[in-house]
C-alpha cells in the first residue's frame, strides 16, 4: 500500500518538475522572440536620441546623447540641411487626408449598409455579389489605369487631378468602399429588425430609423471600422507616391521615404526621430483598441 | 398609415415640399456640372471618360426623379465612387494593355491633332510687313507692324490677337515723323540698334498660333506665319504644306513612306504588340520568368513561417495562468502596431551591407557579413526575415482565437485513445484550426503576392538581373515590377501600356487565388441564401 503510495508522490512531484521545466524553457523562449519583437523599436528608439545621426556608429546605448535629431527634423538645425524636408506638413497632410477619407468613406458606406441590410429591392443580391466580385481585383492592381484616370480628371477639373489630396481621396474612397459595404451590412445584420419594424409602425421613416436607431447602435463598431480605416489610409505608400509628386503636398509615409534616397546612413538619426513620431500615434491607437482589433479580424479584413 | 410600408423602398408622400424642391435644384446643378465635365472630356479625346460619367449622370437622374429608385438614393455616392475609381480603372488598364500609352503616345489622338495643327513656317511668299519692337520693365515684347503692300498699321503681342491700330488710339502714342507711334502704355520703344541686336525676339511668335501669327525674320521684315500641317479627316492624313509631304497615321505616330514621323504621337491601339513583346523578347522574357517564381515563392514561404511562428507562439502562451502571459503577447504584437512602411524603412537601415547594426553584429558573433543588397539569395533571405517580422503578430491573434473555439472534448477524448501531443497536434488542432484561418490565411498569401511596401521600399527589388531590358531585379515581384515600368523607368522611358498589359497578367493571377477563395468559404453562396 505505502508502495504505490509512494509511486504516486514521485509520480506527481516529476510531472509538477516537467511542467516547471516545460514553463522555464518557454519563458526563455519568450525573451528570444520578445527580442526579436522590438529589438528594431529600440534600435530607432536609441539611433533618434545619438546626436551622431549616423548609421555607422550608432550603439544601443547612445554614445553621444541628446534631441539634437529632433531639433533637425524640424528644421531648427542650420548645420543640417535636407532639401524637401517638411515634416510636420507631410504629418498634417498624413491626418488631413486620412480624416477625410474615413469620416466621408463611413457616411457613405453605412448609409449604402442600411439599404442592403434593411431595404428589400429588386438587383440587392445581385448587386452584393457583383461588389464581391470586384473585390478580386485590388485596386491597387489597376495602378496605371487610376493613376492616367486621375490625370485626365486634373486636365479637366485641376482641383481633383495629380498631385492633389482631393484626387488621392476620391482613389481611397472608390478602393475602399466595396469591401467596407460588405463589412458595415454584416454588423449592421446582426442588430434584430423586429427593432426598426417597430419603429416603423410607430411611425418613423426610413432617415429616421436609421439615424436614430441603427447609427447609435452601430456606433462602437462604426468608431473601430473607422480607426482601422484612419490607420491604413495613414499607412498608404503606393497610391500617394503615384499620385502626388510635390514634396509639399506629400503624405508623411511617401515623405519619410525621401530619407532612404542619396546616403540614407548620414540621415539616420533625425530618419529615426521621424519614424518614431510617426508610429507612435498609431501603435497607441492599436494598444488601445486591442480587442475589438483581434474581434475585428477573425470577420475579415479592414481596407484602408 | 401610409409610412407602415415605407420599408419596401416605396416613398409615402407625394405632397408638393420644399425639400422636394431643393433636391430638384441639386439634381439640376449636378446635372449641369455632369454635362459641362461630358463636353470638356470629349473636347479632349477623354471618349471612355465621358461615357463613365454619363453613366452616372444619367444613373443619378435616375434614381433621384423615379419612385422606384429610393432604395438606390442610400446608395448612390458611394456606388459612383465604386463604379468610376475602382471598376473602371479595371476596364481602363484592359484598354491600355492593349495600346502604347506612354513617353511618346501620352496624348489622345484629339489633343495631339490639335498640337500638330498649330505648327507654324515661314513660306518663302509670305505676307510680310515692316517693325518696330516695343518693350516692357517686366520683358514682354510687343511689335508694330507696317503691312508692306498697303501700309495698314497693327500692333501684335504674343499670345494676343493682332489689332489693326491707328498711332494716337487709347494706349498707343503720338506717331513720330515716319509714322511709328514713339511709344506704347506699358512699354518703351526700342531703338534700331537695340531691336536688331536682341537675341530673344526673333524666337518670339506673335499674335495666336493657329490663328494669324507673325514672327520677325530680318533686321527689317516680319512675315506671317503659316500653317504648316493640315489634317484630313476623310482619309487620316496630315499634309505637310511646306513641301508637301504626306504623313499616314502609323500606331499614333503620322508617319511619312520613308519613315519621317512628326511628334507629338498618340495613344493608339497596337494589338497584342505588348504582350508579344514580353514572349518574344528574350531580355524581357528572362528577367520576368524569373521574377514571376520568386512571385509565388515569396508569398507561400512568407505565409508559411509567419503562420509556422504565430501557431507556435498561440499553443506556447494559450495556457490559462501562464506567467506574464498578457505581457508577453502585448509585447509580441509590437510590429503588427507600427505602419509597415516605416518598418520596412527601419529594417533597411538595419540591413545595411556596411554599417548596419546586423552586420555588424555578425562580425562581432561569427565574422561574417552577409552582402544582403547585392546577392540574390541574401537579399530574398532578408525579404523572408523583415516579412516574418512583420507578419508573426498577425497570425498569432487569428490562431489564438481559432485555437480557443475548438472544443477541449476533442482532445480529452483524443488522451483517452492514446493519442500523443504531436498526434494531436497534426490530426486534430492543424485540421480544425485551417478550417476556420485557412481564408485568411488565403488573403494573406494574395495581401503578400502583391506586397509592394516591403519589397520596394527594403531594397528597392533589387539587386538587379543582370541584361534585364528594363529595371528587373532578385527580389522584385510583378506589382513593383510594373510600378518601376510605369512610374520610374530609370530613362528607359515610361511606358503605361506594356505595364498594363503585364496588370492584366496580375488581375488572372490574383483573381483566380481569391475566385478559389470564395469557393472555399462559401461566400458566394451565403450571400444567396443570407436574405
Amino acid at each position: 500500500m505505502s508502495n504505490i503510495a509512494q509511486t504516486y508522490k514521485r509520480l506527481r512531484s516529476s510531472q509538477k518538475f516537467q511542467k516547471r521545466f516545460g514553463v522555464a524553457i518557454r519563458l526563455i523562449i519568450a525573451v528570444i522572440l520578445i527580442a526579436f519583437s522590438i529589438f528594431p523599436v529600440l534600435w530607432i528608439v536609441s539611433a533618434s536620441f545619438d546626436n551622431s545621426n549616423s548609421l555607422a556608429t550608432q550603439s544601443l546605448i547612445p554614445a553621444n546623447a541628446g534631441i539634437k535629431n529632433y531639433q533637425r527634423l524640424f528644421n531648427m538645425d542650420p548645420n543640417f540641411s535636407f532639401g524637401e524636408l517638411k515634416y510636420w506638413t507631410w504629418l498634417w497632410n498624413s491626418i488631413k487626408v486620412s480624416g477625410i477619407n474615413t469620416i466621408l468613406g463611413i457616411s457613405l458606406t453605412t448609409m449604402a449598409a442600411y439599404a442592403f441590410s434593411r431595404l428589400r429591392f429588386k438587383g440587392r443580391v445581385e448587386i452584393l455579389k457583383g461588389i464581391l466580385l470586384i473585390q478580386v481585383f485590388p485596386n491597387l492592381l489597376a495602378l496605371v489605369a487610376t493613376f492616367a484616370l486621375v490625370s485626365n480628371i486634373g486636365n479637366i477639373v485641376p482641383a481633383l487631378g495629380l498631385n492633389t489630396h482631393a484626387g488621392l481621396i476620391m482613389v481611397y474612397l472608390g478602393g475602399s468602399m466595396g469591401m467596407n459595404i460588405w463589412l458595415v451590412k454584416g454588423y449592421m445584420d446582426t442588430i434584430p429588425r423586429d427593432i426598426d419594424e417597430s419603429a416603423h409602425v410607430d411611425g418613423a421613416n426610413d432617415w429616421q430609423v436609421f439615424t436614430k436607431l441603427i447609427l447609435p447602435l452601430m456606433r462602437p463598431i462604426l468608431v473601430t471600422i473607422g480607426i482601422l480605416s484612419f490607420i491604413g489610409t495613414y499607412g498608404d505608400f503606393l497610391l500617394a507616391r503615384v499620385l502626388l509628386n510635390e514634396s509639399s503636398k506629400y503624405t508623411l509615409m511617401v515623405g519619410l521615404q525621401l530619407f532612404t534616397a542619396g546616403q540614407f546612413d548620414k540621415k539616420w538619426g533625425v530618419f529615426a526621430a521621424g519614424a518614431l513620431i510617426g508610429a507612435l500615434p498609431i501603435m497607441l491607437l492599436y494598444f488601445v483598441l486591442q480587442d475589438q482589433i483581434v474581434g475585428g479580424l477573425t470577420r475579415g479584413a479592414v481596407k484602408g | 398609415m401610409a409610412i407602415a410600408d415605407s420599408s419596401d423602398g416605396k416613398p409615402v408622400s407625394k405632397k408638393f415640399s420644399l425639400t422636394d424642391v431643393l433636391w430638384k435644384i441639386l439634381i439640376l446643378v449636378f446635372d449641369a456640372i455632369g454635362i459641362w465635365f461630358i463636353v470638356q472630356a470629349i473636347s479632349l479625346g477623354y471618349v471612355e471618360l465621358a461615357i463613365i460619367v454619363g453613366i452616372i449622370v444619367v444613373a443619378f437622374n435616375l434614381i433621384f426623379t423615379l419612385d422606384k429608385g429610393y432604395p438606390f438614393r442610400w446608395m448612390a455616392l458611394g456606388l459612383a465612387f465604386l463604379l468610376m475609381f475602382n471598376i473602371y480603372p479595371i476596364f481602363f488598364t484592359v484598354y491600355i494593355g492593349f495600346t502604347n500609352y506612354g513617353d511618346g503616345h501620352l496624348l489622345t489622338k484629339k489633343q495631339a491633332l490639335a498640337q500638330i495643327q498649330k505648327v507654324t513656317y515661314l513660306p518663302e511668299d509670305a505676307k510680310t510687313y515692316s517693325w518696330t519692337a516695343y518693350r516692357s520693365p517686366e520683358g514682354d515684347y510687343a511689335l508694330w507692324l507696317v503691312d508692306n503692300s498697303d501700309g495698314q498699321t497693327y500692333l501684335a503681342k504674343p499670345g494676343e490677337e493682332i489689332i489693326p491700330a491707328k498711332p494716337g488710339d487709347p494706349g498707343i502714342g503720338e506717331a513720330d515723323k515716319n509714322g511709328i507711334p514713339v511709344s506704347l502704355e506699358g512699354y518703351t520703344r526700342l531703338s534700331t540698334l537695340q531691336a536688331t541686336s536682341n537675341k530673344e525676339l526673333p524666337n518670339i511668335k506673335f499674335g495666336i498660333e493657329g490663328e494669324k501669327t507673325v514672327q520677325i525674320r530680318t533686321s527689317k521684315e516680319a512675315a506671317e506665319l503659316e500653317l504648316r500641317f493640315v489634317y484630313d479627316d476623310a482619309t487620316d492624313t496630315v499634309i505637310d504644306q511646306s513641301n508637301g509631304d504626306i504623313y499616314f497615321n502609323k500606331e499614333g505616330t503620322f508617319t511619312t513612306k520613308d519613315g519621317k514621323t512628326i511628334s507629338p504621337g498618340f495613344r493608339a491601339m497596337v494589338g497584342w504588340k505588348n504582350f508579344q513583346e514580353v514572349f518574344n523578347s528574350p531580355a524581357l522574357r528572362g528577367p520576368l520568368l524569373t521574377m514571376l517564381i520568386w512571385n509565388f515563392i515569396f508569398p507561400t514561404l512568407s505565409v508559411l513561417t509567419t503562420f509556422a511562428l504565430g501557431l507556435a507562439i498561440s499553443i506556447m502562451y494559450n495556457e490559462e495562468g501562464f506567467p506574464l502571459k498578457k505581457l508577453i503577447r502585448t509585447l509580441l504584437l509590437i510590429p503588427y502596431t507600427i505602419p509597415s512602411v516605416i518598418s520596412v524603412l527601419i529594417w533597411r537601415g538595419m540591413f545595411n551591407t556596411e554599417f548596419g547594426v546586423i552586420n555588424r553584429m555578425l562580425m562581432d558573433l561569427i565574422g561574417v557579413a552577409p552582402r544582403w543588397t547585392s546577392e540574390p539569395f541574401w537579399a530574398r533571405t532578408a525579404v523572408i526575415i523583415v516579412n516574418l517580422w512583420l507578419g508573426f503578430p498577425y497570425m498569432m491573434l487569428i490562431t489564438s482565437g481559432a485555437l480557443q473555439s475548438i472544443p477541449s472534448e476533442i482532445y480529452e477524448a483524443a488522451v483517452v485513445d492514446g493519442a500523443s501531443g504531436w498526434q494531436r497536434f497534426w490530426k486534430i488542432t492543424l485540421p480544425l484550426l485551417l478550417v476556420s484561418v485557412g481564408p485568411l490565411l488565403i488573403s494573406s498569401y494574395v495581401f503578400n503576392f502583391n506586397n509592394f511596401n516591403l519589397i520596394y521600399l527594403l531594397l528597392g527589388g533589387g539587386p538587379p538581373i543582370p541584361g534585364a531590358a528594363t529595371q528587373a531585379g532578385y527580389t522584385d515581384i510583378l506589382i513593383s515590377y510594373i510600378y518601376n515600368l510605369a512610374f520610374a523607368p530609370g530613362g528607359r522611358g515610361v511606358r503605361y501600356g506594356l505595364a498594363s498589359a503585364m496588370s492584366l497578367m496580375l488581375f488572372i493571377i490574383v483573381g483566380a487565388i481569391t475566385l478559389f477563395q470564395y469557393r472555399f468559404t462559401n461566400m458566394w453562396e451565403e450571400v444567396s441564401e443570407n436574405v
